[in-house]
């Protein structure tokens, strides 16, 4: 390699640097004015509702004196732009402050929330995605046959049926009715107290332990929301998957396997379904997302312990700190996995790597 | 159908053959024969601190986990019986009570249990100030003289001084309070934090409340094991309970807010009491064969209340006329069955004096000819705060239905509990509909909200129900604190009585009913009884066959 070309190459090698360095860079800037954004909104929607903080603090029934003496304490005679630069201050240093409801500091709740909500999320994706995938390659292939009906109409129930509704429907039916899941929470009350979780995966932590009776009976729980869940992402995944497949077996090289004479089954399943698999990588990841922020309803019916039922509590119980805590750690989880997809994207596709 | 065969795909795919014998006979859930275990909506509690605590399921715990000098006395809720105090005598002239502790008592943490104990207690309890404190005090105790005022003279006897000749009564029913429980001084100490001394402050340490918020340190019939906020309470049985053993060895409270999810894990088996039912619910779980029900009236009235800022509402006639213009016979057996009872006075069925007569009934002609009086034939428009749920919307509709048959328009404005109560506590609304519950088993605690406002100016220090719909009364506020201190039991019942009938017949308070507490159980529970007050709900009796 002569010195010139050695030259180019060095210098291509850090003109790419550049890219990436810039890249993060932007992604910086977006990241953070966006988490100052939520902050201010959030906060400041928080002051502005008709509800006196203090009232969340104390009841209804403090006399006076205290109740003067908590406005205080809480900085609540001080002007909202001081409050909002002290709350800033106090979420830069990752101290969000102490939940109203729980009297924890609000990050020790949501390490305690967070996991509940993402075993549940990642059994209903995995639900989704191993059931949707190939109803969605089986609607595309028989496109118009009856398997293509079914398959839109369970689709069509997926997107328009309100999810709690099912939800209730499935514990009056499979939980009063049949017995055949357990009732709502995330273990019976005998294993409560006798298991100690590590991760707060509870599945993974009884595997672990080799408690399987604590692994049965958290599977007792947990199945009949993650069903639900993965009945909500596989309505959306069945039929992203069919439309891609459709997209990708109207292609040439579809023609040209067939000329092969390569066999059917490989050329769905081996080809088609292989292109077809970069973009549903991001459908995929974005359901999952949605199901980690969007399972508030979920928790709530089944009373799962999760960040969407701690969100839920706190706001009803005008709990500024904890929802302000909880919309922050949503929205990092929601970026930080729209990232992880991106990256997904490009190892997948190999006609996005760069020469 | 469909969601049936995606749960049982999903189970084989996920569990292999080896789950699928769930599919074929379940067993029937049972609880552990040893274990209580109660649905009930606990996120109220936001501290298990006797000195702080002021929530009613948070009452119900400490009620069970800790020891006080007197409690209420449950064959007659107008008197107090001894708890940890054998004997008490008051000197004569009223200021000075002194209590004797029965011998040997012990905490559950094997402390012995002394007078000094009682006396950190109280110390604790009024340096802390927190929400309850004025409990203790009012008795004119303040952080610098609490030290003398409530003092240990041996390891037996506690003295307790107060600053006025009050009634007896009021004395020994305030300190049946949840914030007069007796601490383990000894464990406490070892886990105080230390502060740095403000202006709103003056003391160096926080006496134990950062740990007792979720730790334990009473004598009770039961031990706080744990409360995971949101979560449970969980309680275990107190061997070195001074009186008879709990039958059961643990209590467990789990958070759950819907009644028909209660309903549900009644009926199922996962739960042996469902606490927080609504009346449809209750309905069906008295008609199950395997379940029953039970109910107690509380210490809480709900009432619609008019500000009298407002010149309609202000006027004599319009106050009188609205109640005549509630129809509480529809609502008794609708909204209000096996919920609430019909009770017009502001003192709680229970309290010394209360009365039980309830002279209005729903009389349109009689509404009609008042609001003639008033000048306001035509009737008027005004709104009403109603907090979201039940019974409060059920019932403002109700009331909405009614008004109207007078010719009143009422807007019933929806809003938030947190909001409408935000909105009344700064005199702002028209109507108010809402409840309340006693702070204290004694007739003052109602009386002195309902009955007194010694500064009606927006500046208000003391802002009683009566301050906060804006109702001057001078008069009413010096016969309130003249009740104080009658030491005469039936005289002191006399005066609270007259008190009753004059807010029934000129207030704007429309009091409507008296909470009936109700509960699901299994019929295999032995035992189970609601008290009078939250914090007489006591399970160490409950069994379970």
């Amino acid at each position: 390699m002569s010195a010139a070309e050695n030259q180019v190459a060095a210098r291509r090698g850090s003109a790419r640097a550049v890219t990436v360095l810039s890249a993060i860079g932007r992604f910086l800037v977006i990241a953070i004015t966006t988490y100052l954004g939520l902050l201010a909104v959030t906060f400041f929607i928080g002051r502005v509702i008709p509800i006196d903080p203090v009232l969340a603090v104390l009841g209804d029934r403090a006399p006076a004196n205290v109740v003067e003496r908590t406005r205080r304490e809480m900085g609540l005679d001080l002007p909202l732009i001081e409050q909002f630069y002290i709350y800033v201050k106090g979420a830069l240093n990752g101290n969000f402050g102490t939940s109203v409801l729980t009297t924890n500091p609000v990050m020790t709740d949501i390490r305690r929330a967070f996991p509940a909500t993402i075993e549940l999320a990642t059994l209903g994706t995995l639900i989704g995605s191993v059931i949707g995938v190939p109803l969605g390659v089986l609607a595309a292939v028989r496109r118009g046959s009856l398997i293509d009906q079914i398959v839109r109409i369970i689709g069509l129930i997926g997107y328009s049926v309100p999810i709690f509704w099912l939800g209730l429907l499935g514990l009056v039916l499979f939980y009063a009715k049949l017995q055949w899941v357990a009732f709502p929470a995330r273990l019976d009350v005998v294993y409560e107290y006798t298991f100690t979780p590590i991760t707060g995966f509870y599945l993974l932590d009884a595997a672990m332990q080799g408690q399987w009776d604590v692994f049965y009976d958290a599977f007792r729980h947990i199945i009949l929301p993650a069903s639900l869940l993965g009945y909500f992402s596989l309505a959306y995944i069945s039929r992203m998957t069919r439309s891609f497949m459709l997209n990708e077996l109207s292609q040439e090289y579809i023609v040209a396997a067939r000329a092969k004479g390569l066999s059917e089954r490989r050329i769905i399943w081996a080809h088609a379904l292989r292109n077809a698999a970069v973009p549903m990588v991001t459908v995929i990841a974005l359901s999952y997302a949605g199901l980690l922020e969007g399972s508030v309803l979920t928790e709530t019916v089944f009373s799962w312990p999760g960040i969407g039922l701690y969100i839920t509590n706190s706001l009803q119980n005008a709990d500024m700190n904890a929802v302000l805590g909880g919309t922050i750690v949503i929205g990092s989880v929601f970026i930080a996995i729209n990232l992880l997809s991106d990256l997904l994207y490009r190892v997948l596709d190999p006609r996005t790597k760069a020469g | 159908m469909m969601l049936e065969k995606f749960a049982l795909r999903s189970r084989a795919l996920l569990a292999g053959a080896a789950l699928s014998a769930l599919l074929v006979a379940p067993a029937f859930a049972v609880t552990p024969a040893d274990t209580l275990v109660e649905g009930f909506a606990i996120d109220d509690i936001i501290s298990m601190d006797p000195g702080e605590a002021f929530e009613l399921s948070t009452a119900e715990v400490t009620g069970n986990t800790y020891d006080l000098l007197v409690r209420l006395d449950l064959s007659d809720t107008s008197k107090v019986k001894g708890d940890l105090a054998e004997s008490w005598t008051v000197s004569d002239d009223g200021l000075t009570y002194t209590f004797k502790l029965k011998p040997g008592l012990k905490f559950a943490s094997g402390n012995p249990i002394t007078a000094a104990d009682v006396a950190y207690s109280f110390e604790r309890a009024v340096k802390l100030d927190k929400s309850p404190a004025f409990i203790i005090s009012q008795f004119g105790i303040s952080g610098d003289n609490v030290a003398e005022k409530a003092k240990a003279v041996d390891d037996t006897t506690f003295q307790f001084t107060v600053d006025k000749a009050y009634a007896p009564s009021f004395v020994l029913n305030c300190l049946s309070a949840t914030v007069a429980s007796v601490v383990d001084a000894k464990l406490v100490k070892e886990h105080v934090a230390a502060v740095t001394p403000s202006a709103d402050y003056k003391w160096d340490n926080d006496f134990g409340n950062a740990w007792l918020k979720t730790g334990y340190a009473g004598s009770g019939q039961f031990k706080l094991r744990e409360w995971r906020a949101n979560e449970a309470v969980v309680m275990e049985r107190n061997d070195n309970y001074f009186g008879e053993k709990a039958k059961l060895a643990r209590v467990i409270y789990r958070n759950m807010k819907e009644s028909s999810a209660q309903r549900l894990a009644l009926e199922a088996g996962d739960i042996d009491v469902a606490r927080n039912l609504e009346p449809n619910d209750l309905d069906a779980i008295a008609k199950n064969a395997d379940l029953t029900t039970t109910s107690a009236p509380k210490g809480t009235v709900y009432y619609i209340s008019l500000n009298q800022k407002n010149p309609n509402l202000a006027k004599p006639e319009v106050r009188q006329a609205f109640k005549y213009l509630v129809d509480y016979d529809a609502l008794s057996t609708t909204i209000l069955k096996g919920i609430g009872e019909i009770h017009q006075s502001f003192l709680p069925k229970g309290d010394l004096g209360a009365i039980d007569e309830n002279p209005f009934k729903f009389d349109v002609a009689k509404a009609k000819e008042l609001l003639a009086k008033a000048g306001l034939a035509d009737g008027f428009s005004v709104t009403m705060d109603v907090r979201t749920g039940q019974p409060t919307t059920g019932m403002a509709e109700s009331i909405q239905q009614t008004l109207g048959q007078a010719g009143i328009k009422l807007e019933i404005i929806p809003g938030d509990g947190k909001q409408t109560l935000t909105k009344y506590r700064a005199r702002n609304h028209d109507i108010y509909i809402g409840q309340w519950g006693q702070d204290y088993f004694d007739p003052n605690s109602n009386a002195q909200t309902f009955a007194s406002n010694p500064d009606n100016s927006d500046e208000g220090k003391t802002k009683t129900l009566a301050w906060r719909n804006a109702w001057d009364i001078p008069d009413l506020t010096k016969q309130t604190e003249a009740a104080l201190l009658e030491k005469d039991s039936a005289k002191r019942a006399d005066m609270y009585k007259d008190l009753q009938k004059t807010i029934l017949d000129t207030s704007p308070f429309v009091v409507i009913h008296q909470q009936l507490e109700v509960a699901g159980l299994r019929k295999n529970l032995k035992g189970f009884a609601l008290g009078p007050s939250f914090d007489s709900n006591f399970v160490g009796s409950v069994s379970k066959e």
